[in-house]
């Protein structure tokens, strides 16, 4: 019970407390790009989660094997055995996701078409994603566990979608408003998403 | 310096800079401007990767092959990062940690990714290094700008110098009160918006 309550405390700070998007700044250019059209936003938000959902416990499981200090005992070869590979976390962490990003891809391609057609479009523009590396880099500074890996990078991906769908939203509606020219497009959105990141600091008095 | 040159340097400052008009790098422009100090090392960080990033993308773009270019560019950028951010937290280990991860960041930065696909893969090694000089430059140049209204409002100095009189604080028998929003995430976007707003008006820039 205990478990379940941790792993629902860390949910929902990574989803409103602490949300990746509006709170850290992460994955702000294709938010911009993408939060045009509504369908768009769906179909990044939810390919967000998922590459999210695996690529952070599976980046954990790169750091624990692989990278730490004396993760190499496994092998059992002396000489490894106290080998600290932590400076190059970055860029296994970036491939890690890139390679998993294109063999989720090609798995989408091969056995679920529908998910591929509505997802497809969306994945390569993924690896470059700062909230997909982010995540990564705050799973390793967090020292999170490998429970609490799946439950952060499944819920840090929900708070990506939930922000950028909401933001698509009030774009739609914002077509219909005169915006002063200088301030429409980019300008607009940024204010916007001040005022979205305000609703969402209400939340902050709350602890966990 | 000859024309071609100088219109590389300067064109990203104002008329085509990265982030009020290639709405590039956005994420780091926006979490690291809580004080002017971070500004100025994120901004030298990023010069330097930009620039090198820059110029080792173009000596190889004849050696590339198209389709794993991205990887290759992945590659050369994440290990410039690696370094820096080692030399960050030898020389200036304060101001590295404030940053956080927004150093290990510059990997999925836009900007880096967006001017070697966008400009190194086409030109000389000269020319590519300028331009990621100049658009350095004006990432650096907003920031510096928003990174002084933050911290002047939200903390009334600059570069750690008091420049508000302590004397009209209210703690003191004064009136004024620091704007405390200026240092949570809304205040960087408002003011990133209407930075973007001045600057549209001022070069005549519309967005459809």
């Amino acid at each position: 019970m205990e478990l379940v309550e941790h792993y629902l405390s860390l949910a929902t700070k990574a989803i409103f407390i602490e949300n990746i998007l509006l709170a850290y700044f992460l994955g702000m250019c294709s938010f911009l790009a993408i939060s045009k059209k509504i369908e768009a936003s769906i179909g990044l938000g939810l390919a967000v989660i998922f590459v999210n959902g695996i690529t952070v416990p599976l980046n954990w499981a790169v750091k624990e094997y692989l990278l730490v200090e004396g993760a190499l005992s496994w092998t059992r070869i002396e000489a490894l055995k106290s080998v600290n590979l932590d400076f190059l976390s970055f860029i296994a962490y970036i491939a890690t996701i890139a390679a998993m990003v294109q063999l989720v891809e090609m798995l989408l391609d091969k056995f679920s078409p529908f998910l591929y057609s509505s997802l497809g479009i969306f994945l390569p523009l993924i690896a470059v994603n700062c909230s997909i590396l982010g995540a990564s880099i705050f799973m390793q500074q967090r020292a999170y566990n490998l429970g609490e890996s799946v439950v952060f990078g499944f819920s840090s991906g929900l708070g990506f979608a939930m922000a950028i769908v909401t933001m698509a939203a009030i774009r739609f509606k914002l077509r219909y408003s005169n915006i002063p020219e200088g301030l429409r497009g980019l300008g607009i959105t940024m204010i916007l998403t001040g005022l979205i990141s305000m609703a969402y600091l209400s939340f902050s008095g709350i602890n966990l | 310096m000859d024309k071609i040159t100088k219109s590389i340097l300067s064109d990203p400052l104002i008329d085509n800079n990265p982030i009020t008009k290639q709405v590039l790098g956005v994420c780091s422009a926006l979490a690291v401007t809580v004080k002017v100090e971070n500004a100025i090392v994120m901004s030298l960080a990023l010069m330097f990767v930009l620039a090198s990033s820059n110029s080792i993308i173009a000596a190889l773009r004849k050696m590339i092959p198209s389709k794993v270019r991205i990887i290759v560019q992945l590659t050369v950028i994440a290990s410039l990062v690696v370094l820096i951010d080692e030399i960050l937290q030898a020389y200036v280990y304060d101001i590295s940690k404030q940053l956080t991860v927004f150093v290990a960041l510059i990997i999925t930065n836009c900007i880096v990714m967006g001017r070697a696909e966008a400009f190194a893969m086409q030109n000389n090694i000269k020319e590519s290094f300028f331009d990621g000089i100049g658009n350095a430059a004006g990432y650096g140049a907003i920031l510096i700008i928003v990174s002084a209204f933050r911290e002047l409002f939200g903390n009334g100095s600059l570069l750690d110098y008091q420049i508000i009189p302590k004397s009209i604080y209210l703690e003191s028998g004064g009136w004024y009160v620091n704007n405390g929003l200026m240092l949570f995430p809304p205040g960087a976007f408002i003011i990133l918006g209407l930075i973007i707003w001045i600057q549209r008006i001022y070069t005549g820039y519309k967005e459809n």
